[in-house]
């Protein structure tokens, strides 16, 4: 077992662990930290994968951006005098089944496929120029596109969040 | 490591997402559930593209991560409206719709 393989099966294990807790934990504020040690384990396979620059991008938008969003999201509606953060669950059994179901699925398909890796073509060690290339060339509709959907997204969540005028 | 490694982590950790975006009560919760499945596609995404040497998976990522900000933002600010109208995020308790 050499260290690579030491460190994905760590990382691998934390973004299960971590994952586990955000879903089965009672307590929201729990939750919510224990989603960062997932972001982080996923931010750590992608530099297994040398996909350096999503690995930074992942941290700079999930850890910094998305997180503090849902903790903002704790903070404003769980009233804190009454410590209500703890919440139950609904439906155990279907939902038990439909998910068995979807893992059989999943990872039948996944282990049947026969996917045509190659081992000719690799990426280059720094994929920011690649990417940076790319983004404006083939995919830059897409790009513009992603930017307008976040200017409305914006807009459409301040809009609706704000507190609305006694007319 | 074989790509089949990381579509099995990926599969697990979509796996449990939706066990909790199926069973949990709490919109937040719910929420966070979506984050971590779109995680997980991103992680396949980006070992497809590290075995297939091919950097159009990660083109791809990038987009999704656009799109789970955009839900992440607009996704709150439904979740505080919510709260703010019927005092609970508990997702069984908002059944307006329902008659």
């Amino acid at each position: 077992m050499d260290l690579f393989t030491i460190i994905f099966y760590a990382f691998a294990l934390l973004a299960l662990g971590a994952g586990s807790v955000v879903v089965f934990s009672k307590n929201i504020v729990h939750a919510a930290f224990a989603l960062l040690f997932a972001f982080f384990a996923v931010a750590g396979l992608y530099v297994l994968l040398m996909a350096d620059f999503l690995a930074i991008t992942q941290l700079l938008i999930y850890v910094g951006g998305i997180l503090v969003l849902v903790i903002f999201g704790v903070m404003l509606t769980n009233t804190v005098i009454s410590v209500d953060v703890k919440t139950g669950t609904v439906q155990s059994m279907p939902a038990v089944l439909l998910s068995a179901a979807l893992a059989g699925m999943l990872v039948g398909m996944f282990w049947s496929t026969d996917w045509k890796v190659t081992t000719q073509q690799t990426l280059p060690e720094a994929t920011g120029n690649e990417l940076g290339t790319m983004l404006l060339t083939s995919y830059v509709l897409p790009f513009e596109i992603a930017s307008v959907v976040l200017l409305v997204a914006l807009v459409g969540a301040a809009m609706i969040a704000r507190r609305e005028k006694k007319a | 490591m074989t790509i089949q490694t990381y579509l099995l982590l990926s599969a697990i950790v979509f796996i449990l997402g939706v066990i909790g975006v199926l069973t949990r009560r709490n919109a937040i919760i719910v929420f966070m559930s979506i984050e971590l499945m779109l995680n997980s596609v991103n992680l396949s995404l980006v070992a497809f593209s590290a075995y297939l040497g091919d950097a159009r998976g990660q083109m791809l990522v990038f987009f999704v991560m656009t799109v789970a900000a955009a839900e992440a933002a607009v996704g709150l600010a439904v979740i505080i409206a919510l709260f703010r109208n019927k005092q609970t995020v508990n997702l069984d308790e908002i059944n307006i719709l329902k008659w």
